[in-house]
């Protein structure tokens, strides 16, 4: 700290001393560079493979990983364990698949929506899938996971596509408050009416709640494989929204001056969103936190820049998904914890901690 | 005198009015309740039965049972649990300047439901236990959410709605951890204990009877002065915290006193019949549509109309359509309410339009 | 003889010290300007001064007792401040808005009195907004709305009033008008004003004491005629200029030289 004199005397009065006033405190926070970034990328892809060889190793039963090796290239049916590493391998896919999907979905839900609340949630897609699956049961007497997944989607994709007209009517289209405003009335009436069977009937309350929970347990190829092509669609058309939801981030105003059609962009990209995002759900039932808080964290490494924080979180949310799986399978012997509780779990914390941070979450 | 003046005290004689019209109406909807439905009373009857109950004269066989057991305390609860609702939404929708932040959507509500599962499915707890559980989860939760926003609320330039969006945040963020820790003990229970739990995450009036009447009316008799008071630094803190401190309102404190009312507020009402959907949510701006301007006492009115008018239709009419399931209030609250705010909010946009 | 007067004042936001060890008197039944660059802490006093801010160090005190120590409510109708973004809430008239600023004469049960009345009705009559009485804030203008906030600070009756940048988003005729009005009420009723303005002209031409700052310190006080000059503007604002005094008010017009629309021989100046 510097004393000087004053500089311009003044000839009226008395003046304080001037002081050197210290600058900010602290090293500047910035993203990674270009390179690192990649570097970064590459890492993560590594933890997630790794992860999956867990996933296939790890569980009530453990199987040491040059069992597991032997199992997927070498197939023995006769012999147990290669049984239960065959077995868990749907379940691993779909952890990859759901979890690239809802932290796919979730980056680009939080760039449409210009809201770092946004989650997929918050468009009726988890409250319209459970109200469809209610309904298979209830009506349909369906029973099994392959057979709640059409329902769930179409609930999805129908609360999805309502909750976007309402909150589009009037001057201004689908703002983010408008978006979270239909999104929390609709949930909360197809919640409603969904409780109105569950509540008249025990026998689907028994059904669905197992559903409701949302995980990858108890699921194989019979579910995982239709899914597979519509993820496919929505993973290609969200993950070209880079550029554009760089763009919407300035508002609608800037993004427009910038040349690009708001309300048709928008549009597609909340297409691309619903695909995902009404797939995985279908998939998995609704599992919180994933879309929410990985998009959140990679901004740590990525900064703003929707191209990066895209393939990012289309990488980190199986990390976490499985992770979850994994940890649930062995935190509660002999039985399991579904993968979504355990986000929620592990999911929470996180999201306060951003929230206290302010930084990232963009509060 | 100029006639800019005398139009002001119309204009809030209007108000008024309006304020008495939803108190005229509460008055009326209590006694639809009591007397009429799938079981009639005529007034003469219901009289007596009063007057014998407090006497302890002859009681008319039947009547009285249903009236003063089942009839008229659920009307009683049901009344107080709408004001206490109505205010709480209201008062946190008008602190955080944000009408998603109302106690039901940040979480609180859940809170005390999840409290009251969990009592339910882990520890096999019923009655005033499970009561009191909800109300110590709403006051947990309450206290999580502030301690997790409280940082920003004492910045130097905070403009209220940063302080207010943090508030909101954390709280989906904890009903959502929560909601997910309530579908696993679902999956854990029995089916019995499971449809049990549901029926405490819905909100209802069935449980109904004179000692919760007494506790929530004794509770009220406190927060409801209490409200009285802090309506006062809340008008000022509407206009921002720098203008409100400007004003000589003493911002933390006061904000702490609204949070901690409302919040008690949302937690004795859903201690006394569950998270009741969407009464918080919705009395404010009902109210402010209905009266012109924000008004505390025309919320807690609109609260009451609410619940009073969902279960009269999920006692009486719903069981016609549904072959007898009566339907806990929580639930039409809920199925109604979505489309109602969709209306609002639709019409609100046409206006901008 | 200081009514306002900040002593070694010393104020941070979180750890980055933004004002420090600064001291100034704010001159009793005078306008005070307060100038200076972008960022230079100048908000930051003013929200000092006014007790919005606690001081890390130093102190504040209004007549020698500490602003801190006394009640809020006390010290309201003593000192007004007038925010840069205030709120208004939807739906609310003209007339209930600068009513709120009676709050802190009112006691404990707020009871509404005629003195009350007819301190809105002043202040509604100064600001020439009676005619705007019964409107819904929301639906006026830019301007018209700054005229209400300034009308509910009115209504609040201080000895002292603080403005942060009252003129932002008004343009050149509202924002004269704002300070004539702010003048009347120093002229007329001895109110002390003190106002953070960006523009230099109009706070040399309305100024009876000019407090300049640079990065949380000040950089000069006194009278604008002797303060505002190319040398001050050119340490403060890092601007070349020339300085004339006003045709019209005799104070000083601060010319600012940039580099183009400026004849050849000007550049060598510098």
């Amino acid at each position: 700290m510097t004393h000087s004199t004053t500089t311009a005397a003044s000839r009226g009065g008395d003046t304080g001393t001037a002081v050197q006033v210290k600058g900010p405190k602290g090293p500047s926070r910035g993203p990674a560079s270009g390179g690192k970034r990649a570097a970064w990328l590459l890492a993560a892809v590594v933890v997630l493979a790794i992860l999956a060889g867990a996933s296939l190793a790890i569980g009530a039963r453990g199987i040491p990983l040059g069992t597991v090796w032997e199992a997927l290239t070498s197939f023995d049916p006769a012999n147990g364990d290669h049984a239960v590493v065959h077995a868990r391998i749907p379940r691993t896919v779909l952890g990859l698949l759901a979890g690239g999907a809802l932290g796919l979905a979730g980056a680009a839900m939080q760039g449409v929506a210009r809201n770092p609340l946004a989650d997929p949630g918050i468009m009726g897609v988890n409250a319209g899938a459970a109200l469809a699956v209610v309904t298979g049961i209830y009506v349909f007497g369906v029973a099994t996971f392959s057979g709640y997944i059409w329902f769930a989607f179409i609930g999805a994709a129908v609360a999805a596509v309502v909750v976007y007209l309402i909150a589009s009517l009037g001057r201004d289209g689908a703002t983010p408050v408008k978006l979270a405003l239909a999104g929390a009335a609709l949930s909360a009436g197809l919640y409603s009416l969904m409780n109105v069977i569950l509540v008249s009937s025990q026998d689907t309350l028994d059904r669905f709640r197992f559903w409701q929970v949302g995980g990858v347990a108890g699921r194989d190829w019979s579910v995982v494989l239709p899914g597979i092509p519509f993820l496919a669609v929505g993973a290609v058309i969200v993950l070209l929204t880079g550029r554009i939801l760089n763009s919407l981030a300035l508002g609608d105003d800037i993004a427009r001056g910038l040349g690009q059609r708001v309300g048709l962009t928008r549009a597609v990209t909340a297409l691309g969103i619903v695909l995902l995002c009404g797939t995985a759900t279908a998939l998995a039932g609704p599992i919180a936190f994933v879309g929410l808080v990985v998009p959140h964290a990679v901004r740590f490494l990525t900064g703003p820049d929707y191209r990066w924080i895209l393939p990012f979180s289309l990488v980190a949310a199986p990390v976490l998904l499985l992770a979850a799986d994994i940890i649930g399978r062995v935190v509660l012997l002999p039985g399991e914890v579904p993968a979504g509780i355990m986000t929620a779990l592990v999911g929470a914390p996180v999201f306060v901690w951003l929230i206290r941070r302010g930084k990232g979450a963009g509060l | 005198m100029t006639l800019a003046p005398v139009m002001e005290q119309r204009r809030g004689r209007l108000s008024l009015n309006r304020t008495a019209v939803l108190a005229a109406g509460v008055v009326i909807l209590f006694a639809v309740y009591v007397l009429l439905g799938s079981y009639t009373v005529t007034i003469p009857d219901f009289f007596r039965i009063l007057a014998a109950h407090l006497t302890g004269g002859e009681k008319i066989p039947g009547a009285s049972f249903i009236v003063m057991e089942n009839k008229l305390p659920r009307a009683v609860i049901g009344t107080m649990i709408g004001l206490a609702f109505g205010l709480a939404g209201a008062l946190f929708q008008t602190m955080l300047r944000n009408p998603l932040a109302s106690p039901d959507v940040i979480g609180i509500s859940y809170g005390a439901s999840a409290a009251a599962v969990i009592a339910i499915v882990i520890f096999g707890a019923s009655g005033a236990v499970v009561s009191g559980a909800a109300l110590a989860g709403a006051l947990a939760v309450a206290g999580l959410i502030y301690a997790i926003s409280a940082g920003g609320a004492l910045r130097g330039t905070s403009r209220g709605s940063a302080a207010g969006n943090r508030l909101v945040l954390a709280g989906v963020g904890i009903a959502a951890a929560l909601h997910a820790v309530v579908n696993f003990l679902m999956t854990r229970a029995d089916i019995r204990t499971a449809a049990d739990a549901l029926v405490w995450l819905n909100g209802s009036l069935n449980s109904a009877n004179w000692d919760r009447a007494g506790v929530l009316f004794f509770a009220l008799v406190v927060l409801i002065p209490a409200v009285a008071v802090i309506a006062g630094p809340l008008r000022i803190l509407e206009l921002g915290d720098d203008a409100a401190a400007g004003l000589g309102v003493r911002v933390n404190a006061s904000r702490l006193a609204l949070v901690i009312i409302a919040v008690t507020l949302a937690a004795v009402a859903t201690a006394a019949a569950g998270p009741v959907a969407f009464v918080a949510f919705l009395a404010g701006p009902i109210a402010r549509r209905f009266t012109g301007k924000a008004s505390l006492p025309a919320s807690a009115l609109v609260g009451a109309l609410i619940v009073l008018a969902a279960d009269y239709f999920a006692a009486n009419l719903a069981p016609l359509l549904l072959d007898g399931t009566v339907l806990p209030v929580g639930v039409i609250t809920g199925a109604l309410g979505a489309p109602f705010l969709l209306w609002l909010l639709v019409t609100a946009n046409r206006k901008d339009a | 003889m200081a009514v306002l007067n900040a002593k070694d004042l010393t104020l941070k936001y979180d750890q980055r010290c933004v004002v420090d060890g600064l001291s100034v008197e704010i001159p009793e039944g005078k306008v005070t300007m307060i100038v200076g660059a972008n960022a230079c802490g100048k908000s930051t006093l003013l929200r000092g001064l006014s007790r919005l801010l606690k001081p890390a160090s130093g102190a504040v005190t209004l007549d020698g007792k500490d602003i801190h120590s006394r009640p809020a409510r006390e010290l309201a109708r003593i000192l007004g401040l007038l925010p840069q973004h205030p709120t208004a809430p939807d739906g609310i008239t003209v007339r209930d808005l600068v009513g709120r600023g009676r709050y802190p004469h009112q006691g404990f049960f707020r009871s509404w009195s005629d003195k009350d009345d007819a301190a809105v009705q002043r202040a509604l009559e100064a600001t020439e907004t009676l005619a705007l009485a019964e409107r819904d804030v929301d639906e006026l203008s830019g301007g018209q709305r700054q005229r209400v906030w300034i009308a509910m600070a009115l209504a609040q009756e201080t000895d002292v009033l603080l403005l942060d940048e009252p003129t932002t988003y008004l343009d050149l005729a509202h924002q004269v008008e704002v300070l004539d009005l702010v003048t009347d009420l120093n002229r007329k009723r001895g109110t002390t004003v003190a106002i953070v303005l960006h523009d230099l002209n109009l706070a040399a031409r309305y100024a009876d004491n000019v407090i300049a700052m640079k990065a949380g310190a000040v950089v000069a006080v006194g009278n604008p005629r002797e303060v505002v000059t190319e040398s001050l503007v050119r340490s403060v604002f890092n601007l070349d200029s020339r300085v004339i005094p006003d045709p019209v008010s005799g104070t000083p017009l601060i010319i600012p030289i940039g580099r183009h629309h400026v004849p050849t021989e000007l550049e060598l100046v510098s």
